[in-house]
């Protein structure tokens, strides 16, 4: 019984080694999907923890940190957004929202609570996978000789992870970091909703523009000092954003 | 059912602001039309009553003293009658005629006057036409010298006064008659206002806004359309409200167990190598069909969706032909020749990018079910003999196969929900549930477009399915938003 899931962990750890040990934390109430999404993503490499509800999550999650937390947002009790906003209080891990109601807010209310991503139910696992590695991808390397990037009063250390606002450590999320970096590459020169969804999150040209806008939204909160007049990233009407140089 | 309400058979054409201008107006007419008809009978009246007994009186005087001057002396009539001054007379005096102008003589007096006043003796008046004017004829029987008087008196004053009596009327009515209509006309307009308000929130509920509602009024006339339309909305927003959860909490249903499906089968898939052969073939059957069973919970939730009301468009401005071409490169051909008029390579369309690239994958889809996997694709302004081609702000995304064709009933129906055209009976695992085409209508026709099919002009046979959509004027890429504006049809 053992041997043949240990032979397939083996193909997959051959096939997929950049998710070779890495920990999805699975929050889903509904026990079948749970267990079929556990399956599934077991073959594609992961480690899987799981927790039906949004209370045991914050347990599990306090002891074993996860690499990423897959979020159902109809949770009993705590609901998903309440969930992803008290994960973020402490950690800047990739989140990946699952909603099965593609008609309402829940997108928009999620990634505003702090999601990376979101997927629709049914998604196919595969995607998943493709979904988060595109997440947990690094930071572009930086030119040489740029170590720190110097925007005014906005001080980005791409090596190091870091972002500055006055001389204060800023905490972004890996995905704002990413995309702020992203931005710095070309100080001044502007990107497209397409592109930056291209560069961050990895979709091409079906992907949700409004993941690039709230994470903008999000970015400015932080990196501004009045985000309702951002003098950072910039919106270039009808062509995307820029950051100022 | 639909049932007309309707009250009484009013003319169609005459709207309630003319009906209300209408009734004012004659109305006003009508009323000072009396009002002056019946001043201009008493004032007439009036009038010559005081003028005849005026002269009637004057006659009299002047009748005496003819009779008193020919009393002195009876031989000297013209005298006697020039003394008194310029107006016309006649005297009969011993069976002689005398006159006191050359144009007043007794064959003037009417013989019925002569015959009662020189036979019966009884005084007596007439009114006669002297000259082209009514005039005052007044005969007067002098019987103590066996004479008889007439005198001819001038109503010309009463006529010119009756006459700008006349014209004062006229004024008056007219004027009243103009007040009246401008009255009728703010009256209508302010008997119109709360129907245009009406029809204003209306319109924003049928744009979506279910939350428009009439503002309370005191007026208990107005009270009760408002009243009435508040409530209706209400209920029709308790409705959609009521719809739209329902299918979302049908979405959430299905979704589910869908997805332990697709997790499953994507588990058993991996392993496909392991099974047996007769395994094999089950689980082919069991991913093809889970395959499809989600594609017609998609169209269902989707389409239900419309029903509910509960769509709501993600508008981008996407550039035309770069739109097109990521499409077809999703969709189960992605191989389509795609042909672009030159000319609006770079319009600018505004779309919800996912629905609309549903709407040319599943056109494509159908194309690939009656062609045999052939189908080209071609983007052009639309075509209308009658406008100059400047003046289409729609273009035509169309999709053309060489397929067995349409007969002619299918051509209106196979946009119908679950109709399956020629393909009726020839089912494969990816073939839709017959929805496609369907929800392309919806989604086109919530973009303001619209889809028909139509037979191949070229000779060839097949079918080319054409999607009409409007395009932004005078817009080039880099001058618009790309922000999302989020539309609820």
């Amino acid at each position: 019984m053992i041997l043949p899931v240990l032979s397939m962990h083996l193909v997959a750890m051959v096939g997929k080694d950049n998710c070779v040990g890495m920990r999805i934390l699975n929050v889903e109430d509904d026990e079948r999907i749970r267990a079929s999404v556990k399956l599934a993503l077991e073959d594609e490499g992961w480690i899987v923890d799981e927790a039906s509800s949004g209370e045991e999550a914050l347990v599990i999650f306090k002891r074993i940190p996860a690499d990423v937390v897959l979020i159902d947002i109809m949770l009993p009790g705590i609901d998903g957004f309440e969930l992803c906003r008290n994960i973020r209080q402490s950690s800047d891990v990739p989140i990946v929202m699952v909603t099965a109601r593609v008609d309402t807010d829940d997108v928009v209310a999620g990634l505003e609570a702090g999601a990376d991503d979101y997927l629709t139910k049914p998604f196919a696992p595969k995607e998943l996978s493709a979904r988060i590695r595109a997440l947990l991808r690094r930071v572009r390397p930086s030119v040489p000789g740029h170590s720190r990037l110097i925007f005014g009063n906005l001080v980005i250390i791409p090596d190091e992870g870091k972002v500055l606002l006055d001389s204060q450590e800023v905490n972004l999320t890996k995905t704002e970091f990413r995309l702020l970096c992203e931005l710095a590459h070309d100080p001044g020169g502007v990107f497209s909703r397409e592109s930056l969804l291209d560069k961050v999150w990895g979709y091409g040209y079906f992907g949700d523009g409004r993941l690039v806008d709230v994470h903008i939204r999000r970015l400015r909160i932080k990196v501004e000092t009045d985000p309702a007049n951002p003098q950072h990233v910039i919106t270039v009407r009808g062509l995307g954003y820029r950051l100022q140089p | 059912m639909i049932q007309i309400l309707s009250q009484r058979v009013i003319p169609r054409h005459i709207g309630l602001r003319n009906r209300i201008l209408l009734t004012f107006g004659a109305g006003s007419l009508i009323l000072s039309g009396v009002l002056a008809f019946t001043t201009y009978g008493f004032t007439k009246s009036n009038l010559v009553e005081q003028r005849e007994s005026a002269s009637i009186n004057q006659a009299y005087i002047n009748a005496r003293r003819v009779q008193n001057d020919l009393i002195a002396d009876p031989t000297d009539v013209d005298e006697a009658l020039d003394q008194l001054g310029s107006m016309e007379r006649l005297l009969l005096f011993n069976n002689v005629w005398g006159t006191s102008s050359a144009l007043f003589g007794p064959n003037q007096v009417p013989p019925l006057l002569q015959t009662r006043v020189i036979r019966d003796l009884v005084a007596s008046r007439m009114i006669i036409n002297f000259r082209g004017s009514s005039t005052l004829l007044i005969g007067i029987p002098l019987p103590q010298i066996h004479a008889t008087y007439f005198e001819l008196n001038s109503l010309s004053e009463v006529a010119s006064t009756l006459r700008s009596v006349q014209l004062a009327l006229l004024f008056s009515t007219i004027i009243t008659t103009v007040v009246g209509i401008s009255l009728g006309a703010i009256a209508s307009r302010r008997v119109a206002r709360p129907l245009a308000t009406a029809a204003l929130a209306a319109r924003a509920i049928a744009d979506g806004r279910l939350d428009t509602r009439l503002e309370p009024t005191n007026d208990p006339d107005l009270q009760v359309l408002t009243t009435a339309f508040n409530y209706m909305v209400a209920t029709l927003q308790q409705r959609v409200e009521r719809d739209a959860r329902f299918t979302s909490d049908v979405s959430h249903e299905l979704r589910s167990p869908l997805m332990t499906l697709s997790a499953s089968v994507e588990v058993m898939q991996a392993r496909r190598d392991e099974l047996s052969e007769r395994s094999q073939a089950a689980l082919d059957l069991l991913v093809g069909d889970v395959t499809r069973f989600q594609g017609l919970v998609e169209d269902l939730l989707e389409i239900s969706r419309f029903d509910a009301g509960a769509i709501r468009l993600l508008k981008e401005n996407l550039i035309l032909e770069e739109f097109v071409r990521q499409a077809v490169s999703v969709s189960s051909l992605p191989n389509t020749e795609i042909f672009c008029s030159p000319e609006i390579r770079d319009v600018v369309i505004r779309g919800d990018r996912r629905r609309l690239a549903r709407v040319i994958a599943n056109l494509i889809d159908n194309a690939r079910l009656h062609s045999g996997g052939k189908a080209s694709i071609f983007i052009s302004r639309a075509d209308d003999p009658l406008i100059p081609s400047t003046q289409l702000h729609n273009v035509w995304i169309i999709v053309q196969d060489d397929g067995e064709g349409l007969v002619e009933g299918e051509l209106e129906n196979i946009f119908e929900r679950f109709s399956r055209g020629g393909a009726a009976g020839r089912r494969s695992a990816s073939e839709g549930a017959g929805l496609g085409l369907a929800l392309a209508r919806e989604h086109v026709t919530a973009h303001g477009g619209r889809v028909w099919a139509e037979h191949r002009s070229d000779g060839i046979t097949g079918s080319r399915f054409i999607v009409e959509l409007p395009f932004e004027t005078g817009t080039s890429p880099f001058t618009t938003t790309t922000e999302f504006t989020v539309t609820t049809s």
